[in-house]
């Protein structure tokens, strides 16, 4: 039976640019999925095309067991969409908005604001919510957004860059109300710039690059990929890193590499701390002099760029398909 | 449609056959949210209303005497004839008002937004358009209002009257729906304002609405007479009591000049439905 959220072969072409060509997800009932890639590998195609605002151009969409394609209407029911492009009218406030919402969900208008009303409350927004939400902080707007898009508590939810331009501490308290929502039974699929956050939330992990899933799978397969854990030390006189190399060469589990400019040698190792401390015993004994030492763990940075050969690229006015097709409001508006 | 979901519960029954209900409902609760944004944007409102009360002004102090009507350059006579066209411009800058909006609703994402919820698909432009009637209605009411002070006179009953008013109001809302149109299409809100404002001078000005198509070339008058715009202002003026037995109905013959009140209520209810449907359309692709 195919999950909550199945997509299989989703094409969409922007003039000559394959925006998606040939993308297949499938992300079981009560889980997330982390879409990971840089702007413009195609997660905001993506999410559109799965939420109903985009006609992918040839492809399968099933939507909590509703095909996204032939009922459109159906599948809005059962979706609550946030984020990047999803938005809350700035000169309402964060009640009306809500309540707005609920209506437009088709609840009757005392349902909706009693809905409103809980909402404001698990949100933290009760003492801002008869103010206009142009007076909110960008936090604010963001909670008030993604407590749109729960007003009728949906089954599947869509968050695109959820968290794209908030502060650490607001995102940190985002991701909080994102594992409460998702411990509560809830199906998300989850987009990010953030190798962090993708790690943090996410069951499963797909990497989208150029239009294309090229790895998918949980973070650990992911990190196992680019292999485990490594141990890294930072010698004082270069002329030791010979005598280092040695050293390293006795615990490790493949072949070291030596950085001379930095002093700096990495060898992959397994064994953890207990290990780590042995190195360094063997070094001093050796009399080596260290400046740095390290058990390094493989970050879903590493992982994207032995993947695609290139690093990550999160700065904005990056040449981006979302932004081609008339999104770039929405970005500046999320900042 | 069926309720097969855990949201569907806490919706209100949808049976086949309360579609023309949800877009109803779903209209007013957008038309609502926009009366609310005006309200809280008190100097659109205030700038929609300054801008007519300003050619008000201007046409009858500084033209008045000196525009001849039937022969007559009595700046009383041109009062009566000027008021029609201009409160039927007014009526028609409706349409930078729901472009502009619209444009802002995309560029802010609330499109999306609404695209994302199991609404009716021209709920949100009808919302608009509605909102927008409201705003030119009271426009409307402080502009009679100002020209009645400066000495404009209706010389028919209440009833024609009014029916003069809402003639020009149905122009309005035809027009809110060009605007709707020209706010999907364009990129910014900024290009919406203008995109809606240009093409109304020529249109509005190539009329009857500031002075009789007499004295203009025979080309430029056949344009003026089959303009839906002119239909609408000498039906207003008909309403009102304000033809001047010194200018023609009619120079070239044209068949809406015989008969301004159906050729406007023909032109605005033709305006409705290609600019509604082609704007429902775009709207349910918009930003694809």
């Amino acid at each position: 039976m195919p999950g909550a959220i199945y997509a299989e072969g989703l094409v969409k072409a922007f003039g000559d640019v394959r925006a998606l060509d040939g993308v297949d997800l499938d992300v079981p009932e009560g889980t997330v999925l982390g879409l990971l890639g840089p702007n413009g590998a195609g997660k905001t195609t993506a999410v559109r095309c799965l939420t109903t605002l985009l006609r992918p151009d040839s492809g399968k969409a099933v939507v909590a067991g509703i095909d996204v394609l032939k009922h459109p209407n159906e599948v809005r029911r059962s979706i609550g969409l946030s984020g990047q492009f999803a938005a809350v009218d700035e000169y309402l406030t964060g009640r009306e908005n809500l309540q707005m919402v609920g209506q437009l969900y088709q609840m009757r208008a005392k349902a909706a604001k009693a809905r409103a009303v809980e909402l404001l409350e698990q949100f933290h927004l009760s003492d801002a919510a008869d103010r206009p939400a142009k007076t909110y902080s960008g936090g604010m707007r963001r909670r008030l957004d993604l407590a749109a898009a729960l007003v009728v508590s949906p089954p599947v939810m869509f968050m695109d860059e959820p968290t794209t331009g908030l502060d650490p501490r607001n995102r940190q308290q985002l991701w909080e109300v994102i594992k409460q929502l998702v411990s509560g039974g809830t199906t998300l699929l989850l987009t990010t710039q953030y190798l962090e956050e993708a790690d943090h939330l996410a069951h499963d992990i797909a990497v989208v690059d150029r239009g294309h899933v090229i790895a998918r799978g949980t973070s650990d397969q992911l990190k196992a990929r680019t292999g485990g854990e490594r141990v890294e030390v930072v010698v004082h006189e270069r002329e030791h890193m010979a005598t280092a190399a040695e050293v390293l060469a006795g615990f490790g589990k493949g072949s070291t590499t030596l950085e001379q400019h930095t002093r700096k040698l990495t060898v992959p190792v397994t064994g953890g701390a207990k290990l780590l401390a042995e190195v360094i015993r063997e070094l001093d004994i050796r009399g080596i002099e260290i400046d740095d030492i390290g058990l390094r763990r493989p970050t879903l940075d590493d992982v994207f760029l032995s993947l695609t050969g290139h690093a990550a690229e999160t700065e904005a006015g990056e040449d981006d398909l979302e932004a081609d097709t008339g999104h770039q409001s929405e970005k500046e508006a999320a900042k | 449609m069926s309720a097969a979901t855990d949201a569907a519960q806490t919706a209100a029954p949808a049976g086949p056959g309360s579609s023309v209900g949800q877009s109803v409902r779903d209209s007013l609760v957008i038309a609502r949210r926009n009366l609310i944004r005006m309200r809280r944007i008190p100097e659109m409102l205030l700038f929609g209303v300054i801008q007519p009360v300003m050619f008000v002004v201007l046409f009858t102090y500084v033209f008045g005497g000196s525009i001849s009507i039937g022969g007559s350059t009595d700046p009383q006579l041109y009062k009566e004839f000027l008021m029609a066209g201009i409160f039927a411009q007014t009526v028609t800058f409706a349409t930078a008002g729901a472009g502009a909006g619209i444009a802002d609703d995309m560029h802010k994402g609330l499109i999306d937004r609404f695209r994302s919820l199991p609404m009716a698909r021209g709920a949100v432009l009808t919302g608009r358009t509605i909102a927008d009637l409201v705003q030119t209605t009271v426009t409307i009411v402080v502009l009679a209002g100002v020209a009645l002070i400066v000495g404009w006179r209706a010389h028919e009953n209440i009833g024609k009257v009014l029916c003069g008013f809402l003639l020009l109001l149905l122009l309005g809302y035809a027009f809110s729906w060009i605007g709707a149109l020209i706010g999907l299409s364009v990129r910014t809100p900024e290009a919406a304002t203008s995109g809606g404002l240009i093409w109304l001078f020529p249109l509005t000005f190539i009329s009857n609405a500031f002075v009789p198509v007499t004295g203009m070339p025979t080309f430029l008058q056949h344009v003026a007479e089959w303009n839906p715009f002119s239909a609408t202002v000498a039906g207003a003026r008909e309403l009102f009591g304000n033809t001047m037995p010194g200018v023609p109905k009619t120079v070239t013959g044209a068949w809406p000049m015989e008969h301004p009140v159906w050729a406007s209520l023909i032109w605005s209810v033709l305006i409705i439905a290609v600019f509604r449907t082609l704007a429902v359309r775009k709207y349910r692709s918009a930003a694809a």
